[in-house]
Formats: C-alpha cells, sequence, structure tokens
C-alpha cells in the first residue's frame, strides 16, 4: 500500500528534475569557472594596461604580453619542450615509484594489524622529516644527476599515497566484508571484488594529493643542480634577471600541475560513478 | 535438515552470550527468534551461518558440520549491506560468478521481475529506499538457492506498511522453492505472521526458553481471533522469559519491553 502511494511522488519529481538539473548544470560548468577567471584576468589586464600607459617599466613585474612573448620565445627554440619533458619525466618517474612503494607498503599495513604494528611507528617517523632534509643524503648516496632527484619526488609521493591506502584498507566496513564471507569469496577474489572497489574512492584522492607534493617535490629536486627542467628556468631566469622567464616557468608548472590532476580525475571517474558523496559531485562540477 | 546440538558461544571478552541451544529444523520450515536485546540471538545466528565459529556444540546441515560460510546457507542481515559499487543487477549477481555471464543475466532478470524492481536494474543502491534496497538484499540472498536463509531482523529498519509489505513478499518469495527460513524479530506480529514455530530466548546467558507451535493455515489473516490468541502466547512466554530476570537487569528489560508493544 505504502509503496503505491509513494510510487507517482517519486516519478513525479524526477520527470521535473532532468531539465532545471541540466540547466542549472550548464549554467555551473560554463559560470563557475568564468567567475573564478574574473579577478586573475582581471589583474593582469590592469597591470598590462598600467605598463602600456607608462605607470611602471614593468621590469621586475613583466606585463602579460611579455610573459607570453619569453613562452613564444622559449617555444619556438625548442628550449620550452626540452624543459618540459626533463620536468614531466621526473615527475613520472618519481610518480610511478612513490606510488607503487606507497601503495604496496600501505595495503601491507592495512590489511595485517601486525605488519602496520611492525611497520607503521618508522614510517611515522620517517614522515615527521621534513623531507628537503634528504637533499643532501639523496646526493650523497645517488650523485647529483636523475636518481637523486626522482628519489626526492618518490618520497615526496610515497607518504600519501602509503597513509591513504592504509587507512582506506583498515576502515573498509566490516559488515561488506562479511558480505563477502558469506559468499565464500576466496582471498584474491574478496580483494579484487571487495576490498579494491571499497577502498578506490579513498586511493585516488591519495594519488592526487601524491601527486601534488611530487609537483612541489620536483622544483626543490631541480634547485638543487639541474642544467634543465622548469626549475633550471626559474633559477636561470633569477641568476640572469630574467623575471618573465621566472614568472613563465610558473604559469607553466600551474598549468601542467593542473592537468594532471585533471587527467587523474578524468581517467578515475568513470570507476567512481557509484559514489553517494557530496564530495563526488563537487569534485565533477 | 538443520540440527543445532547443544551449541554455546563465549566471547574472548568473557561474554557468554549462547549456552546450550539445540533445535532441529526441518527443511521448509520457517522459524522465528524472539527474545529480549542481547540473549544472543545475532549470536546463534551468525553461529549457523558459520561467521563465527560456536565455542561449544555444533551445527549441521544434512550432516555436513557448519564451521565456515556454506553454500547452502544464506543470511540477511538488518542492513541491505549492498556493494555501493555495483549496480542492483550486479548485486543481485553477486553470489553467482560461477554461473557463465548469459545464465546470470537470466537468473538475475528473473529474480529482479520476482521482487518487482526489473526497472530498476541498472540503478546504484544508493538510489534504492530502505525497502528497495532491503528486498534486493533478500533477492541476492534467494538466487543461489539456498536450503537455509537466515534473516536477523531483516524488516526492523523499515516503517510498519513497508513491513507488512514486506513479510507477505517474503512467504511468496518463500513458496517457490521453499527453503528453511530461520528469522529473527522483535514483532511479536511478524514472529506468528510467518513462522510455523516461535522459539522464545531468554538471557544472561542466551538460552532457549519456550518453544509455540503456531498451527494457523497460510495465508493467515492478522485480524483474525486466532492470530491475536498465538500472538498473546507469544507475549505471555515473553514476559515469563524476562520476569525471572527482573533483578539481575530491570532497566534493561524495561527498555526490551517496549520494542513489543
Ligand atoms: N563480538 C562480540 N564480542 C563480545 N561480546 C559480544 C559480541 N557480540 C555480541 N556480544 C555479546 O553477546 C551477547 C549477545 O549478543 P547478540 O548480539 O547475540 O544479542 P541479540 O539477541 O542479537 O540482541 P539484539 O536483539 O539487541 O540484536 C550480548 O551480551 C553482547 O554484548
Ligand atoms: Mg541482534
Amino acid at each position: 500500500m505504502a509503496m503505491t502511494v509513494e510510487l507517482p511522488a517519486l516519478e513525479r519529481t524526477e520527470a521535473t528534475t532532468p531539465e532545471t538539473k541540466a540547466s542549472s548544470a550548464r549554467l555551473r560548468r560554463y559560470a563557475g569557472p568564468a567567475l573564478g577567471l574574473l579577478l586573475p584576468v582581471g589583474l593582469a589586464l590592469a597591470w598590462e594596461i598600467a605598463v602600456w600607459a607608462g605607470l611602471s617599466n614593468g621590469r621586475l613585474v613583466p606585463p602579460p604580453t611579455k610573459i607570453f612573448a619569453t613562452m613564444v620565445e622559449l617555444a619556438k627554440s625548442g628550449e620550452l619542450s626540452r624543459h618540459i619533458i626533463a620536468t614531466l619525466s621526473r615527475v613520472a618517474s618519481g610518480f610511478v615509484i612513490g606510488v607503487v612503494a606507497g601503495t604496496l607498503f600501505g595495503a601491507i599495513s592495512g590489511y595485517w594489524g601486525l605488519a602496520r604494528r611492525l611497520l607503521d611507528p618508522t614510517v611515522q617517523a620517517l614522515r615527521a622529516i621534513p623531507s628537503i632534509a634528504w637533499v643532501p643524503l639523496f646526493i650523497l648516496w645517488l650523485g647529483i644527476f636523475e636518481t637523486s632527484k626522482v628519489a626526492l619526488i618518490a618520497v615526496g609521493v610515497f607518504f600519501p599515497v602509503y597513509l591513504g591506502v592504509m587507512g582506506a584498507i583498515s576502515s573498509v566496513d566490516r559488515k561488506i566484508v562479511e558480505v563477502g564471507r558469506t559468499f565464500r569469496l576466496s582471498g584474491p577474489a574478496m580483494i579484487r571484488r571487495i576490498l579494491l572497489p571499497a577502498v578506490l574512492p579513498a586511493y585516488v584522492v591519495a594519488l592526487r594529493v601524491g601527486l601534488g607534493l611530487g609537483w612541489m617535490f620536483v622544483v626543490a629536486a631541480e634547485f638543487m643542480g639541474a642544467s634543465e627542467g622548469l626549475g633550471y628556468l626559474l633559477i636561470d631566469g633569477q641568476q640572469l634577471g630574467k623575471p618573465a622567464q621566472i614568472v613563465a616557468a610558473i604559469v607553466i608548472f600551474a598549468i601542467l600541475g593542473k592537468t594532471t590532476d585533471w587527467l587523474i580525475e578524468i581517467a578515475t571517474a568513470p570507476l567512481l560513478r557509484w559514489q553517494d558523496a557530496f564530495g563526488g559531485r563537487s569534485g565533477a562540477a | 535438515m538443520l540440527a543445532l546440538d547443544r551449541v554455546g558461544k563465549t566471547y574472548p571478552n568473557g561474554v557468554h552470550a549462547l549456552e546450550r541451544f539445540s533445535a532441529s529444523i526441518k527443511l521448509g520450515e520457517i522459524v522465528a527468534i524472539i527474545g529480549g536485546s542481547g540473549c544472543g540471538k545475532s549470536t546463534l545466528l551468525r553461529a549457523i551461518a558459520g561467521l563465527d565459529r560456536a565455542t561449544t556444540g555444533t551445527v549441521t546441515l544434512d550432516d555436513i558440520a557448519i564451521t565456515a560460510p556454506h553454500a547452502k546457507i544464506g543470511i540477511i542481515f538488518q542492513e541491505p549491506r549492498l556493494l555501493p559499487w555495483l549496480s542492483v543487477a550486479d548485486n543481485i549477481g553477486f553470489g553467482l560468478s560461477e554461473l557463465s555471464a548469459a545464465a546470470r543475466r537470466e537468473k538475475v532478470a528473473r529474480a529482479l521481475d520476482r521482487v518487482g524492481l526489473a526497472d530498476k536494474a541498472n540503478a546504484w543502491p544508493r538510489e534504492l529506499s530502505g525497502g528497495q534496497a532491503q528486498r534486493v538484499a533478500i533477492a541476492r540472498a534467494l538466487v543461489p538457492q539456498p536450503e537455509v536463509l537466515l534473516l536477523d531482523e531483516p524488516f526492523s529498519a523499515l516503517d510498519a506498511f513497508t513491513r507488512r509489505d514486506l513479510q507477505d513478499h517474503l512467504l511468496d518469495l518463500w513458496n517457490d522453492t521453499r527453503p528453511t527460513l530461520m528469522l529473527v524479530t522483535h514483532d511479536v506480529d511478524e514472529a506468528v505472521v510467518l513462522a510455523d514455530r516461535v522459539l522464545v530466548m531468554r538471557p544472561r546467558p542466551g538460552r532457549l526458553f519456550e518453544e509455540i507451535k503456531i498451527n494457523l493455515a497460510r495465508p493467515r489473516d492478522r485480524n483474525s481471533p486466532h492470530f491475536d490468541n498465538f500472538k498473546r502466547r507469544v507475549l505471555t512466554a515473553l514476559d515469563r522469559s524476562l520476569d525471572r530476570n527482573v533483578p539481575d537487569a530491570d532497566a534493561k528489560s524495561t527498555t526490551g519491553e517496549a520494542m513489543w508493544w
């Protein structure tokens, strides 16, 4: 009885929402970013006009056109792509190593209580060390070239991934695990059909945090003596007094960081459609 | 036949939750278990499901000792416990992974139809109402055709109307293959509507107190005098099961009683 009374009401709300939902979604999709762009674009424009009108010579804070011209110049000579590729490949290899190690150790600590008690205190103690403090040691151990840079990035990526995976696995709902048990799932099937999907949302968050730290640490890594990379462009710009080059590198960092984060989001979105969380929807918007 | 032979359970923390519980339940029989809060009903059901092991005694199904979850025994919990990352159809098919995809699809479609949720096959669990979700849970447990289906307060989170609806629905589904049903409930109405036999338990330690046969033909009329009669008998038994316990903990027993009226 209650069902038959309830159903028409449900259908009615479903019938009316698609229209309003679609239009408000469209509004949000375009209005949101547009509103966010207002401030930086406005400031850039104002600065451009100020320099153009002679209110400032723009030497220390170059106007947008100058920055853009610097980028174009770097791009034309092929310098830019060389630096971008150098930085990207460092972040990529550091990220992969950090993610693999973080996932492995995080999974072990999350799955076995004994391993957690054995492993976790050490990892937590290591985490308390500011990662930049490793730099001299890494240079001594691994040399000044790529290996030490990648190692530093990997360390930065490792901790958030480790913590995320461990926390997610150890907090998987026992009730859901029991469903797997009643259907007599074997160990691997339990991992594949229950644990992996259950930890996926937290894992994606951990990956994104890890990637953010990877981008942070690549700059630190490239400050410690690199001959190429966006971090090198920063140092070079400082030493030779080229602020436009510094800002150009910063802008490219921002673009690359945002793009790679967005790629993770896009790639994992189909796997997380089921999520019933406020964060899930606001993240997609 | 499901045979419980002096099943007892003491938890590692020393709580003596269940003592020497014996019963034998024929295939196709519906048994309701009722009793005060904390008298070991869930403990008993989990032991039969093989989720926990009894510390003493044995659970046997057709002469097979049950110590771990068994293919012939299904369980439905108080919450639907659907897997949020699977569609409704995939949730129902969760226990059918040995079947070919086509066979599974067919069985799932039939089950969806049977619980009246054919239009929700591709919905996510979060898009279901509580009653719909519990129906999916029932379908998921029934689709592998268990011989014994255990239900631990399956409808207690639902409103009275939906609960009645699902009780009738459960009987209807039971009629298809006639598995043994073992149902824990706090609702005397529910016990008398569904069960062939009501087992009343008493707490501290949990054990069997009284057994009441419900000799009423199905479908049962909730308003008939016979029905009332059986309800009263179950209530009286419940009262007595607690009365002897009053000096032990009266605060607990009054909150327990509130659930039956
Ligand atoms: N995992 C556990 N560890 C220790 N003690 C437990 C555990 N589970 C239950 N108990 C104890 O065992 C006793 C019986 O619990 P059980 O859950 O079987 O009761 P119940 O009859 O299902 O109660 P309710 O009607 O409230 O669901 C209680 O005293 C409870 O505190
Ligand atoms: Mg219980």
